[in-house]
């Protein structure tokens, strides 16, 4: 069974962004990139599944210009056997980038999709679930177990309440939530190994799609501010201002 | 212009969200309807019918859509969609699950997490966890959007709807419901509290969580959690307030010993009033918090129950 990864270049989570004086949006020059978290949850589960014998190929795709060769490498060197790059330097919405996925999947015809749930830049939470649609699969989302059994794959999901198992007829698609796994470190070895993995670049405007974008960005400006509040020194002082101050209890 | 609204429920209760996100449509302006898609739901749409500002409800009660299914619900909402401008859901588990799915049916994009309505096209969402606020314009014919609750107020629930039932049943066959294990609390919701007590690492083990339970109770709070206790496996991860859990905005947020990473602030700093109780004075927390306190949560703890 082949499993395909979709993954994505963001900003590194220990970073805070900064939002650029003219407000077009974030001000991303000179900033540590590194593979989602969830991207990274995604491909962990993909090798784990060929390390127990479930899958046989694992296969890393990223959408981006050729500096996300950096993440797919990361994800060659956690175990995916070989690399996709789509090129473009085009910044795309989920449903373009579902698109995209959709002819990777259309030609690798893999059995499993497993994606991160969200992206930590846009926070969209969209594509697994586009890519599902677009190919007809059913989807897994927000997993926090995985196991795949004959033809179908049981996935547990974590839900507002708590968790919800589903069982999904495969080909499917499932994307991870924090709890899924915990990634494991690179070793040197795999590191240096994970250079000599295949890896093809294909041309974004090659797959005939109308890559055009559906939204405009209008501005990004920073959160509002806090009014930077007061240390209280005693439980007694806290409890007095919260009665007559913030009058939040009584 | 008119506007579907996906109803958040269980079958038996609306969810209070739901108000919220009817809020949210009647900024984008147009007649709303609200679809309650489940299956026994009588319920549900006896009190949908209620919300104001709805001037219709739909009813998809079928065994198809008893669970919410993805797959069948969007088959369901994209079928309706024909008749609308707008398709609106909250972004709760459901929503945010089937929603992307109606967006790519209908060939056209989402914009998630909404926390205001500028005009029928444009809308305001935090990305990069809350650390900067988009302004998006849709240029899609058909808007697909998904409402972060704690956005908007909620309308009130004296109104008198249309209630009409629809013949559907559309069931893709790919997916199955295996089983729910869900939480059992007598507390409120998290994301309905209107006081939220959350503990963190500096909890350091999963029992001392009952240190929270008596101020939880005497306020009537929700107990929550940062991702670093969730990782630390000392509760559950429905527990979890932050960019990947749950978005609070409680009148009362009580963070104690929680450093503040902007992961965990994500998901709480648009609560009314922030209390920090931490005994590192240097941690990030305490730059949002209103009211805090240096102390050992083991000795603050025990003494703030005693003096509420």
């Amino acid at each position: 069974m082949k499993v395909l990864v979709p993954i994505k270049r963001v900003i590194d989570y220990n970073v805070k962004v900064r939002v650029k004086a003219d407000n077009s949006n974030v001000d991303l020059a000179n900033v540590k990139m590194a593979i989602n978290p969830f991207c990274e949850i995604a491909v962990e589960e993909a090798v784990r599944l060929k390390e127990a014998g479930t899958a046989t190929e694992v296969i890393a795709v990223s959408i981006g210009d050729k500096s996300c060769q950096e993440q797919l490498r990361t994800a060659l060197a956690l175990g995916a056997d070989r690399a996709i790059q789509i090129d473009t330097d085009q910044n795309l919405d989920s449903i373009n980038v579902a698109k995209l996925l959709q002819k990777v999947v259309e030609e690798e015809q893999p059995q499993l999709v497993i994606l991160g749930k969200q992206a930590i830049d846009s926070d969209n939470n969209q594509t697994g679930q586009m890519l599902a649609a677009l190919t007809g699969m059913p989807q897994g989302t927000f997993a926090s177990a995985v196991s795949v059994d004959g033809d179908k794959v049981n996935v547990t999901r974590e839900v507002d309440g708590g968790l919800q198992t589903i069982a999904l007829n495969l080909p499917a698609i499932v994307t991870t939530d924090l709890r899924l796994n915990e990634p494991r470190y690179a070793s040197l070895p795999n590191i240096m190994k994970a250079k000599r993995k295949p890896l093809d670049v294909k041309a974004a405007a090659d797959f005939g799609i109308d890559l055009t974008s559906r939204t405009n960005l209008v501005k990004v400006t920073p959160p509002a501010e806090r009014q930077a509040g007061i240390i209280v020194e005693s439980i007694d002082e806290l409890v007095e201002k919260l009665k007559n101050e913030a009058k939040v209890i009584s | 212009m008119s506007i579907l609204v996906f109803a958040e429920h269980d079958n038996s209760q609306l969810k209070a969200d739901t108000l919220k996100t009817v809020a949210a449509a009647q900024a984008m302006g147009g007649e709303i309807h609200l679809l309650v898609a489940g299956h026994n739901c009588q319920a549900v749409a006896d009190a949908a019918s209620k919300v104001n500002g709805v001037a219709k409800v739909l009813v998809a009660d079928n065994a198809a859509y008893e669970h919410q299914l993805a797959e069948n619900v969007s088959l369901l909402v994209t079928e309706l969609a024909a008749d609308y401008d707008h398709i609106v859901a909250t972004a709760l588990t459901t929503g945010k699950n089937f929603m992307p799915r109606v967006a790519a049916l209908l060939d056209v994009a989402q914009i998630s997490d909404i926390i205001a309505v500028e005009s029928s096209d444009t809308f305001v969402r935090p990305i990069y966890a809350g650390n900067a606020i988009a302004t998006v314009q849709s240029l899609d014919s058909k808007k697909v959007i998904t409402v972060r609750p704690t956005g908007f107020d909620a309308v009130a629930t004296d109104g008198s709807a249309e209630v009409v039932a629809l013949d559907k049943a559309t069931d893709a066959g790919t997916s199955s419901h295996v089983n729910d294990e869900l939480s059992v609390s007598e507390r409120p919701d998290l994301g309905a509290a209107g006081v939220v007590i959350s503990g963190g690492r500096g909890m350091q083990n999963g029992d001392n969580f009952k240190l929270l339970d008596g101020i939880a109770d005497k306020l009537g709070a929700a107990i929550g959690a940062s991702r670093a206790a969730v990782d630390a496996g000392f509760v559950p991860n429905d527990m979890q307030v932050g960019q990947t859990g749950k978005i609070v905005a409680p009148d009362l947020y009580i963070a104690v010993g929680i450093s503040g990473a902007i992961q965990h602030l994500a998901g709480m700093k648009d609560s009314k009033v922030i209390v920090a109780i931490n005994k590192d004075a240097e941690a990030p927390i305490f730059q949002v918090a209103d009211y805090g306190l240096v102390a050992d949560l083991f000795d603050a703890l025990p003494e703030l129950e005693s003096k509420l």
